[in-house]
């Protein structure tokens, strides 16, 4: 690993999620987590989804502010392209989740980063949504994110960021395993 | 009720080198086996197995191999056999046929209840193992009928399956070996891989057991590792104690096994892995460039490095019910059964606390387990070293006892 005179700094406050770490053993109640949206139908395929609370560390807690995402089709589907498609929201989540561990990992490495950029894609096929063929699948039948890092590291030491930002990224492990989903009608 | 200084529960290699340092520090101890000496090596292993390690590493305190294949690798009944010898020459007080029920704490010593009788002692060594029982995923119970399920501890051979597809969920030592085993049966093998060790059998001409011991990779300490935790959950390392022969996930694809990501559901009967299969074999490739960067570190010039580990495209469901597989090999690791002893040393996630071996319970000791207190604990070699260290401290308790009750009849 490079050295460098001036600390290692890609504004992640690693020492505040070791000490998160370290702490679960005596409080492990403060490790559940719930996250939240709502979402509205506005019109046609267009729909907006708030964010704002959440509950962890054993309480409830709140963002700064109300985020709000439209979410839509684009006009090729006769739409009215008022926000991003819902599988593209899905690209986004991994490209962000993925990305703050790289940073993460990396300030926990001392590796200073100068710039990390990916570009996402995720093939899809049609059939499935438009229940045109029961043998394929609604969802991506495969996602490629391609990183490229210009960081004091060796090029090993990129590709072990990345692998360890994948192993410890809760996206990726959403993507990649089964995970239960209920959905109620009240 | 009998009384001893020590009792030993279990007479493998563990418990045998336990037995061999306290007899030299002179300590009155049993040794209490279930069954007969290296139990679980006659009756847990399969047919084909042989030791990782190679022979000249079959160390244990008092005793090397001397045989005359240092380079070769012991079978499962030379493994027992060196075992009986190491008791015999030992004079290990083994009481074979005693199956131990219950260990409590009473008046600042123990009271372990075995089916023979009853034991009192100050001190008291878990020498079980740590793979005494199959650890099965929950999962496991979701597999249709007609399926045969196997774990590495009950399969034998190649002949005691039925005929067909095999999945063997697990790739670390176990699982690489029987998928290995089990498609040069003719059997279709699919082999679901999670987090895994690659490992080269050789390196630069040498067995690669040799590099890690020189380079003092496997002497590790438990107190100089960042990550304990981690570092005793690694899984055991890609290898078959076969002369020359890697077994890695490249050698078992081109040969022809299917590799597919960690089995990560069954859902009406149909098996899920996990999309992480690129990912696995890429964390798996960076830590074997790691190592091997160590070793030529320690070694001086650069050896040879291995090609990356080619992931194809791997189907992420397979049909339990449509007759391709007919038997399940859970080749998913085992974990100790100390469910007999009745002092508190389980933290909330059922792992046993200790520090080195050492329990906060005083006079309460245990061996055998991964990285207890150096990365070889789990190797038969790492047993000479956990077993002097333990026994130290062992002795210095029992001095701190012996002045105590001098302090109280003063």
């Amino acid at each position: 690993m490079t050295t460098t005179e001036t600390p290692v700094d890609n504004g992640v406050n690693v020492e505040a999620l070791l000490g998160v770490r370290n702490a679960l053993p005596d409080t492990p109640e403060i490790a559940k987590f719930q996250w939240r949206s709502t979402v509205a139908w506005v019109n046609g395929t267009h729909s907006r989804s708030d964010v704002e609370t959440f509950y962890g560390f054993g309480d409830e807690q709140q963002h700064h502010t109300r985020f709000s995402y439209d979410i839509d089709h684009p006009l090729q589907f006769a739409a009215q392209d008022k926000g991003v498609t819902p599988v593209e929201v899905v690209l986004v989540a991994l490209g962000g989740c993925l990305t703050a561990g790289v940073a993460a990992v990396a300030q926990q490495r001392s590796i200073q980063l100068r710039s990390v950029r990916a570009t996402l894609a995720a093939e899809m096929d049609l059939h499935g949504i438009l229940g045109a063929d029961p043998d394929v699948r609604n969802g991506f039948s495969g996602v490629t994110v391609s990183y490229q890092i210009d960081a004091d590291a060796t090029a090993e030491e990129i590709r072990a960021l990345v692998a360890q930002s994948q192993k410890r990224s809760a996206v990726y492990d959403i993507i990649t395993n089964p995970t239960s989903v209920t959905v109620e009608v009240g | 009720m009998p009384g001893t200084t020590t009792v030993i529960v279990g007479a493998g290699h563990c418990g045998l080198a336990m037995s061999h340092c306290l007899a030299a520090r002179s300590i009155d101890h049993v040794v209490l086996e279930r069954a007969q000496v290296a139990n679980s090596w006659r009756t847990q292993r399969w047919d084909s197995l042989r030791l990782l390690t190679p022979n000249w590493m079959t160390r244990l305190p008092g005793y090397a191999y001397r045989g005359d294949d240092p380079d070769g690798y012991l079978s499962a009944r030379q493994v027992t056999a060196m075992l009986e010898d190491y008791a015999e020459a030992s004079a290990a007080p083994v009481l074979t046929g005693t199956t131990v029920t219950s260990v409590r704490a009473a008046g600042g010593g123990y009271v372990v209840r075995t089916d023979q009788g009853t034991w009192r002692a100050p001190t008291v060594v878990l020498a079980c193992g740590a793979a005494t029982v199959p650890a099965v995923p929950a999962l496991a119970w979701l597999v249709p009928d007609g399926i045969t399920s196997v774990t590495p501890a009950g399969y034998r051979n190649p002949g005691e399956l039925p005929p067909g597809g095999v999945l063997v969920i697990g790739a670390s030592a176990s699982g690489i070996q029987l998928a290995d085993e089990l498609h040069r049966s003719g059997r279709p093998v699919t082999l679901a891989v999670g987090e895994h060790v690659r490992m080269p059998r050789t390196y630069r001409g040498r067995d690669i057991l040799w590099w890690l011991d020189a380079a003092g990779v496997l002497d590790q300490r438990y107190d100089e590792v960042d990550d304990l935790v981690r570092a005793r959950n690694v899984p055991s390392m890609q290898l078959v104690g076969s002369p020359g022969r890697t077994v890695d996930l490249n050698a078992l694809s081109s040969a022809g096994v299917r590799l597919v990501g960690r089995l990560a559901g069954i859902a009406d009967g149909v098996a899920q892995f996990s999309g992480s299969l690129p990912n696995v074999c890429a964390l798996a490739d960076l830590k074997l460039g790691r190592l091997l960067d160590t070793i030529d570190a320690w070694a001086g010039a650069a050896g040879e490095r291995f090609a990356p580990t080619v992931v194809s495209a791997a189907p992420l469901s397979l049909d339990l019910r449509s007759g391709e597989i007919a038997t399940i090999v859970w080749a998913t690791g085992y974990r100790p059964d100390l469910s007999w002893l009745e002092v508190p040393v389980l933290d909330r996630r059922g792992r046993i606390v200790h520090d080195g071996g050492v329990m906060a319970c005083p006079g309460l000791y245990l061996i055998g387990m991964p990285f207890l207190r150096r990365r070889k604990s789990s190797l038969i070699d790492g047993a000479a070293g956990d077993a002097a260290e333990l026994t130290s401290h062992l002795a210095g308790h029992l001095d701190a006892l012996a002045g105590r009750r001098e302090r109280s009849a003063s």
